[in-house]
């Protein structure tokens, strides 16, 4: 047993460090810290100043322009990233379509996507969901008509994140109806000018944009624009969803929201003390950093173990479970911690003297509402539990 | 024993009911809450116009009501409208008035002439003993001076009823004249800071704490009969969308681990109705006090418990402003805020 990192861990920690300080923006540390919402453009000019360090692609082989980090450097790196309030790399293209098409495109879709993909000309989505589709994803109901060189693809796909900034989408179309619903699923890119398709923004209740329907109404793609082959896209489907989930637990985002509702609990006072006084509160508080902690050390343990090559089983789903639950239960004591002050709306048109929290806790009460989501999407929570008990009883 | 509602009270509690789905409609509520004053002021006076005010007071004080259980059956309904009105402030502050004498303004809030709101919280937290703000005389007028902080139903109030602290202890005092900044609420509804600098005021009261603590404890039994409507529509739409939902080729409530959490939303609920009748019993008695803190106590835990676990159960749906049910689970979630979080009501507790 050996909880500690390696030296050249600690050195590359120590690098991840001096990037940050050198190239995130204030500015742009300053909206993460304060819970507003990000522009295109931040996002853009931060893969841009990534990319420039070859620290964009972090899933991607070395030869494909990828820093060839371990899964303990990618942790230790999505760590500091989490705790600078650097924004997270959106991962559609990066995270999802590169690793697909590395695994399952052919060399004209590797040559030609994945370095517009770290340049930053495309902006992709994942169309994956439909409104009757979701934790059933196999469902899926949006077809693919091959007619000639082109496939005609009609249907709807939704809870498209960030689809307003993208100019592609990769879809799972159904392009047969024969045998069992997974058999006849297809990995389609579809260019988002192409005609007949619609995007519809969807209002979350935090009063945000960043999801949105998509309607495709004859829409003709080249069939050159198949990812593997025809029917074997549920294959792809799956292989996104287990393999490729970096930062599954989220601990670097958790140990930066603890550190928040400390720093918070030290400056508002509640009953003529301040909170972190509070015996209740404060035992709260420690709770969730007990919990923390454990889940630290058991996410090291998966990650040391994928370091030495294992694929991650079940503790993904367990790591993506108690992950969520722990920053849901932050942010649950953030707003908590803000008693009666948690309700002005939206806070961060309010002028300074209407507000009486830090100004880095007025957004938390909507983005307490907001990460409701993350024990919904990526697999829900109860389906991450059905995964681990079909496992466990298996007979 | 006798759970049933009085027939006055049942034929209020229907007509508020009948009221509120014809004229308050989902789209209705929700076209009012971006703008100021963040609720409606015609639908205010018909609320007005229905007794809904009067209900708040006892007949000797002006009224025709005003016990725990009128206080109940309304908020109960205003939380089953999921209703935006600022009632809250209203309710405190005509029964606070009426404690203090003040018939003439008892007789314009129950009439519907004149909308106000209750000022007693400042920045730094959820306790009287807490108050900075002062009043002091000069010659026959009252001047404020201080900071309240999150007063409900301030956006367009007719005047604010300030809690200051005065030689003879905490007095009630009532301005026009302050300075407000006002806005909307994360979960519909307008509140708003009360900056008091040399603030003229009148004098209601120059030592109303116990007027003042009463009108809190009703305001906080009003906010868990209100969370029990919210909580049992939520937990009604929870059922029938997962009735409704398909996914496997059968309905997600066939699947019995989202019906055991259903079902202890249910028992959850049952529990919070049964210490909001508890608390209201007990309004008029000098345990009101105790019996309040321990149903806001309760409310509050369950109100997050089943605005969570609402939205989860939903799925993506339940994360969408379209949705009636995640205002629903929004506003559910802001009342363990509201006049005291849990943890206050623990601490009452143990210290009384
Ligand atoms: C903010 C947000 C962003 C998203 N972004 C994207 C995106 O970019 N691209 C994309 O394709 N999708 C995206 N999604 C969709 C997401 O993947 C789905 O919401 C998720 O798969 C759940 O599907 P659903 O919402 O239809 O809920 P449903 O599948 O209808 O589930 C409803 C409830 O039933 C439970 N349930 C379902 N089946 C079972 C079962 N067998 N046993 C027990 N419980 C069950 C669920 O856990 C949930 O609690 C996003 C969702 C959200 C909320």
């Amino acid at each position: 047993m050996e909880l500690r990192f390696t030296p050249e861990e600690e050195a590359f920690r120590a690098d991840v460090k001096a990037f940050l300080a050198d190239n995130l923006s204030a500015e742009v540390a300053r909206k993460g810290r304060n819970s507003e919402g990000l522009t295109k453009q931040d996002m853009e000019d931060w893969h841009a100043a990534l990319n420039a360090r070859g620290w964009l692609a972090v899933t991607w082989p070395k030869e494909h322009g990828g820093p060839g980090w371990t899964a303990v450097e990618r942790h230790i790196f999505e760590e500091e990233c989490a705790l600078a309030y650097a924004p997270r790399i959106v991962p559609f293209g990066l995270n999802m379509l590169g690793p697909v098409l590395l695994k399952f495109g052919n060399d004209a879709q590797r040559s030609e996507i994945l370095p517009r993909i770290l340049d930053g000309s495309d902006w992709w989505c994942q169309g994956y969901s439909e409104p009757g589709a979701g934790s059933d994803l196999a469902s899926l109901k949006t077809r693919a008509v091959r007619d000639g060189d082109e496939y005609v693809i009609n249907g709807q796909k939704t809870w498209t994140t960030l689809g307003q900034h993208a100019n592609k989408i990769f879809c799972l179309v159904r392009t047969s109806t024969e045998g069992k619903p997974q058999e006849g699923i297809s990995f389609v890119l579809v260019d988002m000018d192409t005609p007949g398709v619609e995007l519809r923004p969807i209002k979350l209740l935090d009063g945000g944009h960043e999801v949105n329907e998509v309607f495709f109404t004859d829409v003709r793609v080249p069939v050159s624009n198949l990812v593997g082959e025809e029917n074997k896209g549920w294959t792809i489907a799956k292989y996104l969803l287990t393999h490729e989930r970096t930062n599954i637990a989220g601990v670097g985002t958790s140990t930066r929201d603890l550190e928040k509702l400390k720093s918070l609990s030290q400056q508002l006072v509640r009953g003529g003390r301040p909170l972190s006084q509070d015996p209740l509160f404060a035992a709260e508080m420690l709770e969730v950093e007990i919990d923390l902690e454990a889940m630290r050390v058991m996410n090291l343990a998966m990650l040391s173990a994928a370091k030495e090559g294992a694929a991650p089983g079940l503790q993904s789903s367990m790591l993506k479970i108690k992950g969520t639950v722990i920053r849901q239960r932050i942010q649950s004591l953030i707003k908590t911690a803000l008693g009666a002050a948690a309700t002005p709306f939206p806070a961060h048109e309010l002028p300074d003297n209407a507000r009486s929290v830090p100004e880095d806790a007025a957004g938390a009460t909507a983005a307490y509402f907001n990460n409701r989501k993350l024990s919904i999407f990526g697999g829900s929570n109860e389906i991450q539990r059905n995964i681990i008990a079909k496992d466990m009883f298996r007979s | 024993m006798d759970f049933k509602l009085t027939e006055d009270r049942q034929m209020l509690s229907d007509t508020l009911r009948r009221y509120l789905a014809d004229q308050y409609t989902f789209d209705f509520r929700n076209s009012v809450i971006d703008t100021a004053p963040y609720h409606s002021t015609e639908k205010w006076a018909e609320l007005a116009g229905l007794g809904l005010i009067g209900a708040f007071v006892t007949e000797e004080k002006g009224g025709f009501g005003g016990a725990g259980f009128d206080l109940t059956c309304v908020f109960e309904e205003v939380g089953r409208g999921l209703c935006v009105e600022p009632l809250l402030g209203a309710m405190m502050s005509v029964r606070a008035t009426a404690e203090c004498g003040a018939e003439d303004l008892v007789e314009a809030q129950i009439g519907g002439a004149q909308r106000l709101v209750l000022a007693v919280f400042e920045p730094e937290g959820e306790a009287l003993d807490l108050i900075r703000t002062t009043a002091t005389k000069s010659g026959d007028a009252w001047v404020l001076n201080g900071r309240k902080s999150v007063v409900y139903g301030l956006p367009g109030a007719d005047g604010v009823l300030v809690a200051a602290k005065t030689d003879a202890g905490l007095g009630l005092f009532l301005t026009k004249d302050a300075e407000t900044l006002d806005y909307a609420m994360i979960d519909g509804g307008g509140a708003g800071e009360v900056i008091l600098d040399n603030t003229t005021a009148t004098c209601l009261s120059e030592d109303a704490t116990a007027i003042i603590e009463a009108a809190l404890d009703a305001g906080r039994l009003a906010l868990c009969a209100e969370a029990v409507g919210v909580m049992q529509v939520l937990t009604d739409m929870t059922v029938d969308y997962l009735k409704q939902r398909k996914q496997f080729g059968r309905p997600i409530a066939s699947f019995q681990a989202l019906q055991h959490r259903t079902v202890d939303m249910a028992i959850e609920i049952e529990q919070c109705r049964a210490i909001t009748i508890l608390a209201a019993s007990k309004l008029e008695t000098a345990e009101a006090g105790k019996y309040v803190a321990m149903a806001k106590n309760l409310i509050g835990r369950t109100a997050n418990l089943i605005a969570e676990e609402a939205i989860q159960l939903h799925g993506g749906i339940g994360m969408t402003w379209e949705y009636p049910g995640s205002h629903y689970a929004k506003r559910l979630s802001m009342i363990d805020h509201q006049l005291g979080d849990r943890y206050a009501q623990l601490y009452r507790l143990m210290a009384a």
